[in-house]
């Protein structure tokens, strides 16, 4: 059996709604991740040892267990505790959260190094340690480690295949479907490599007119 | 004006870092209006003294007091946290590094004082910074961030932002001592018209010309004590003190 890319067209339709789903999944976990990823850097830095103790074992769950097992946890186990969420959720909440414990590491990191004089500028203004957090530290850390986050983004980007394990027609699963009807296995997963590759083309783009905006202001 | 409480007023200050006494015993008192330059060898410390003014570090024994307010109140901490936020607000300071916001433009460096803490519209804050940006004449910088300006514009704009809290009391930690030679001038000159406006202010500095020519007393500080204060024609011309005159020597050929 030979190759024969023309029975690719005919699944364009759901290839490409499966690369929306794949959009929307990574910008979604990508925004959890994100913020999610200060929360947790703020809170492991200042919070009260009552906050942090229980976070730093959360973390540690996360960092040290498969992303995949997190996703069946979320997905299938949540629900005998009487959490029924939509696989798309599901999905978006295990990826979110599981970036957002790496992000973390790399926003504390990048909180610890912006200047002293920074604190103190603000301070002597006036303002509060959270209004200097929120407003002066912050986002200066962040913009110290777009680079780093960035590569979590990108990596987060083709770990969202795995959410086709829960049932999400993401790009992944739209071809496993694909090939279940017509048992073209290279051809499909060599269509969906493409896509995954111009998405990531795309974000990379973004990530870099970001770096390049932020360059001044720095 | 003797007769008058004083604006400042440091009594009795002490400050260890570990077993390490930086300031000894140390009083000042500061008048409304008054200029005070503190002068010294390096470590001596007049940073740290002029830190302790507004609790960046604060003292290990002695206190301050603002007009009616002593600043280094023992308070609970939620409760200290809003009195030193209070106070800070009245205190205006320079440092060294300028510690402009870099993520900010200059208006925004300006305005964030006083939209977050005095309640300002967005639209009088903006007319602030413009009438601050003026004042220290860079009113055509205003939408520019810090690492388009230089050291000197940098300073200026630090300055900018303290005034548009509307403070009470200036602190300067040598201001221009960061900036390269040509740049020093125009922050002097910002300071010197502040200082014609009656604005009172502490500065530490290592200039000798300029502190003679703007401030009203000068202290001379030497190993966490003041050594020597009085007027500058006493200090700079003839100091009785052999520490003073000895640092003085070098600073004055240096
Ligand atoms: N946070 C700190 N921890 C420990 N020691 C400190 C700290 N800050 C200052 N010191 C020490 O206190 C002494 C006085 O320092 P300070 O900065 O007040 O001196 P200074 O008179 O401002 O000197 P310079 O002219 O170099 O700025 C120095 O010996 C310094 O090493
Ligand atoms: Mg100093």
């Amino acid at each position: 059996m030979g190759l024969d890319f023309s029975v690719v067209p005919g699944f364009l339709d759901s290839i490409l709604i499966g690369a929306l789903w794949t959009i929307a999944i990574t910008l979604s976990s990508a925004a959890i991740s994100f913020f999610g990823g200060i929360f947790f850097a703020v809170i492991s830095l200042y919070g009260h040892w009552v906050i942090r103790l229980p976070f730093r074992a959360f973390a540690f769950l996360f960092m040290g267990t498969p992303l995949l097992l997190q996703l069946f946890l979320i997905y299938f186990g949540l629900i005998q505790i009487g959490i029924d969420l939509p696989a798309f959720v599901a999905g978006i909440i295990g990826l979110g959260l599981h970036f957002a414990v790496y992000n973390s590491d790399i926003i504390k990191a990048g909180i610890l190094a912006v200047d002293k004089g920074q604190h103190e500028g603000a301070r002597t203004i006036g303002l509060s340690k959270g209004q200097t957090l929120r407003k002066i530290i912050v986002p200066q850390a962040v913009r110290n480690v777009v680079p780093p986050i960035g590569n979590n983004m990108i990596a987060l980007l083709k770990d969202s295949a795995l959410v086709s394990v829960i049932g999400v027609t993401e790009l992944t699963l739209s071809a496993q479907l694909a090939i279940s009807q017509t048992y073209r296995a290279f051809e499909f997963y060599v269509a969906v490599a493409v896509c995954y590759y111009i998405i990531n083309l795309c974000l990379e783009y973004s990530l870099h007119l970001i770096e390049r905006r932020i360059q001044i202001s720095r | 004006m003797s007769s008058e409480k004083p604006f400042i007023d440091v009594r009795h200050a002490a400050k260890s870092f570990g077993a390490l006494e930086v300031l000894k015993d140390i009083n000042l008192q500061v008048h409304k209006g008054q200029i005070v330059a503190i002068i010294g060898p390096s470590g001596s410390g007049k940073s740290t003294l002029l830190r302790a003014i507004n609790e960046l570090d604060p003292l290990s024994g002695g206190e301050i007091w603002l007009e009616d307010m002593q600043i280094n109140k023992k308070l609970p901490p939620r409760q200290y946290e809003k009195h030193i936020n209070k106070v800070r607000q009245d205190i205006g300071m320079v440092f060294q590094h300028f510690n402009l916001f870099p993520h900010l433009t200059v208006r925004h460096n300006i305005t964030l004082g006083p939209t977050m803490l005095k309640g300002m519209s967005k639209g009088e804050a903006d007319k602030l910074a413009e009438e601050q940006l003026a004042h220290v004449g860079l009113s055509e910088r205003i939408d520019y961030y810090p690492s388009q300006l230089s050291g000197g514009q940098k300073q200026r704009v630090a300055i900018a932002r303290a005034l548009a809290m509307k403070p009470k009391v200036m602190l300067f930690d040598e201001a221009t001592s960061a900036l390269d030679p040509e740049l020093v001038e125009e922050v002097n000159l910002v300071m010197k018209r502040l200082a014609e406006e009656h604005m009172t202010m502490i500065i530490v500095t290592h200039e000798m010309a300029f502190a003679e020519s703007v401030c009203d007393r000068v202290l001379f500080m030497d190993e966490g004590v003041v050594v020597e204060e009085g007027p500058p024609e006493v200090i700079f011309k003839n100091p009785v003190n052999e520490r003073t005159q000895n640092f003085l020597r070098k600073h004055l050929n240096g």
